[in-house]
């Protein structure tokens, strides 16, 4: 039997991890609950923002944690172009086609950096990368508490904006029915590239926490969308509460698995979570529908 | 005949490049554009006529792949019946992932996700398992023989890449004019309407998806008698994935030669590509990302749609919405 030394850290960090990928994952859900599309660029986004995290830092010396209210802006606003002028018009309103459009901009975006970046890992040395917290045990990364806690931020001020402006309010009625919302005045368009935006914009902040002790290369953020992906339909297509539970139970599932599994199959636990959950109970745990 | 006639005509034309020239560069291009026709009209089948878009047919190339290099290799299967083999198995593959996800009721995003995952898993498997050489890759040893599918000149490579793709025309060709294709249309247009009327949805989607493995299984096993060596990301990654999607939507998804088509176009861009940036990588993908993105906004019905919209509106004087038949 393992004993709870090895346990608890596990499920602590594990917990951590999945802070982030609720964050990831949170954005997809924002995007997916709106304009009911999976946003297939999501992780090459993520890739690009985290590449941008790493210049930050190179180029004009912003710490990772400081960039975050360059970047998250800056994302916001590629975002909203993006679906605004290149999706939007791009898909014809057909959801095909946003498979598609989407489809084909990951692939742009990841090779683009690949073109630029070579294939190349990247990383960046920080003085308090390597520190820890004592908590029971564990020892805890710093940079693994401050994630917990920044995306603990995030998912309250976006409930915050859902809940109390008149933007949040004219996104949740277009995602409740897009024609009503239509008619009483709403620009469906603009509500569509906000909610793009904000999903963009939760990538980059998710980049920031991700890069202090993570490495990019224009694959990296693959693997983190399809954890996410995972995540999404675990937690309920469209749910923020779903995204957020979901993101930390697969973050531990992960954890554990690795424990119990070693790496490589670690990864095949998610997968085999993400096939079944998707067979069984497409709905996810909070969803309303399929 | 008249059905088939515009397929005999192609087929004939390109059987006679050889004729003209038997430069290694022209029939290698060749060859690897009619492999990805062929993997593209697996994908057409499922997704141009079914409206299933998968994401992942790397599935069914990769297992083929595998199945013909393993059962000579490690069986000493004889290549040709490693063919079949493949075929079949690339076919069982497809038909147990509809199964499991046409039973489910998943379609539209989700049936793109799942597709995805499953080729990812298998990617996954294959890095790892000792059957497959694991990360190391599995190569079939030379053997320049008929007998064993493998030959020293391209050329009749080309006639079999050529025969194997003028077999899956006359398949779709049939299936098209055929009841099942009907069928097919119906749910591509709207699945609970055509339930409503009494086809059975999920029988029509699994028959759809087993044929379309079957012939993306077709293109994996001639590629691992091609090049002789298949390793995970060759077989299960991305890439072939989306060759086998962005040919026929370039091309003209839910048409016969949609596919075809769109192989060459997509081939000459990669190759022009690779003229201009001096091999980096990245380059072409960038243009077939760029391309994907500007035929599904400016030509959904992709070249073969175009070409007919511009052929009616000059014989009747106006556009017309009608889908194009090839």
């Amino acid at each position: 039997m393992l004993s709870s030394v090895i346990l608890v850290p596990a499920v602590l960090n594990g917990l951590m991890t999945g802070a982030v990928y609720a964050l990831v994952a949170l954005g997809l859900t924002l995007v997916y609950g709106v304009l009911h599309i999976i946003n297939f660029a999501h992780g090459a986004l993520l890739t690009a923002a985290m590449f941008a995290a790493v210049f930050a830092y190179t180029l004009l010396g912003l710490d990772p944690y400081l960039a975050v209210f360059l970047l998250a802006p800056l994302f916001f606003v590629a975002g909203y172009a993006l679906q605004r002028f290149v999706i939007g018009p791009a898909a014809h309103g057909e959801d095909r086609n946003f498979l598609l459009v989407t489809l084909g901009l990951a692939i742009v975006i990841e090779n683009a950096l690949l073109y630029f970046f070579r294939a190349d890992t990247r990383i960046i040395d920080l003085p308090y990368a390597f520190d820890v917290v004592e908590l029971g045990p564990a020892f805890i990364a710093v940079p693994r508490i401050v994630a917990l806690g920044a995306v603990i931020a995030v998912a309250a001020a976006l409930w915050a904006i859902m809940r109390f402006t008149d933007t949040g309010k004219a996104i949740r009625a277009v995602a409740k029915e897009r024609l009503g919302a239509e008619l009483c005045g709403i620009n469906v368009a603009h509500v569509f590239a906000i909610t793009f935006g904000l999903g963009t914009a939760c990538v980059a902040i998710a980049a920031c926490l991700l890069i202090p002790t993570y490495y990019v290369n224009p694959t990296a953020g693959e693997a983190f969308v399809l954890i996410a992906f995972t995540v999404v339909v675990l937690g309920g297509m469209g749910s923020i509460a779903g995204a957020l539970i979901g993101g930390l139970f697969v973050g531990v599932v992960e954890s554990l698995s690795s424990v119990f599994l070693g790496e490589s199959l670690g990864q095949i636990g998610i997968f085999a979570l993400f096939i079944v959950t998707l067979l069984v109970r497409p709905s996810g745990l909070f969803g309303a529908r399929a | 005949m008249k059905t088939f006639l515009p397929i005999v005509l192609v087929v004939a034309l390109l059987a006679a490049v050889p004729l003209f020239t038997t430069s290694n560069v022209v029939l290698n291009f060749l060859v690897t554009a009619l492999l990805i026709a062929l993997a593209g009209q697996g994908w057409n089948l499922l997704g141009g006529y079914g409206g299933q878009y998968s994401f992942g047919h790397a599935a069914f190339f990769g297992t083929a792949a595998y199945a013909t290099a393993i059962l000579q290799v490690r069986y000493g299967v004889n290549a040709w019946l490693g063919l079949f083999a493949g075929i079949a198995a690339g076919a069982v593959v497809g038909a147990v992932i509809g199964a499991l996800t046409f039973r489910s009721g998943l379609r539209g995003s989700y049936f793109s996700l799942v597709t995805l995952a499953f080729a990812e898993v298998l990617r996954i498997i294959a890095s790892v398992a000792p059957i497959t050489g694991a990360g190391v890759g599995t190569l079939i040893p030379l053997d320049l023989h008929a007998r064993a599918f493998q030959f020293q000149s391209r050329v009749p490579f080309y006639f079999i890449a050529l025969a194997l793709v003028a077999l899956s025309l006359i398949v779709v060709r049939a299936i098209e004019n055929s009841r099942f294709g009907a069928y097919l249309v119906a749910v591509r247009e709207n699945e609970d309407a055509a339930s409503a009327l009494g086809v059975d949805a999920f029988s029509v989607k699994l028959c759809a998806i087993t044929i379309s493995a079957a012939i993306t299984a077709a293109a994996g096993c001639f590629y691992a008698q091609y090049f002789l060596f298949i390793d995970a990301e060759i077989a299960y990654g991305p890439r072939i994935s989306i060759d086998a999607l962005l040919a026929p939507i370039v091309g003209g998804a839910g048409t016969v030669f949609g596919p075809l088509l769109g192989a060459l176009v997509v081939k000459t861009l990669g190759e022009a590509t690779k003229l201009i940036g001096a091999d980096a990588p990245g380059l072409d993908l960038v243009i077939y990302g760029f391309l994907l993105v500007g035929v599904v906004g400016l030509a959904p019905r992709g070249i073969a749609g175009l070409v007919t919209a511009i052929f009616r509106s000059r014989v009747s004087g106006g556009s017309t919405l009608e889908r194009s038949h090839g």
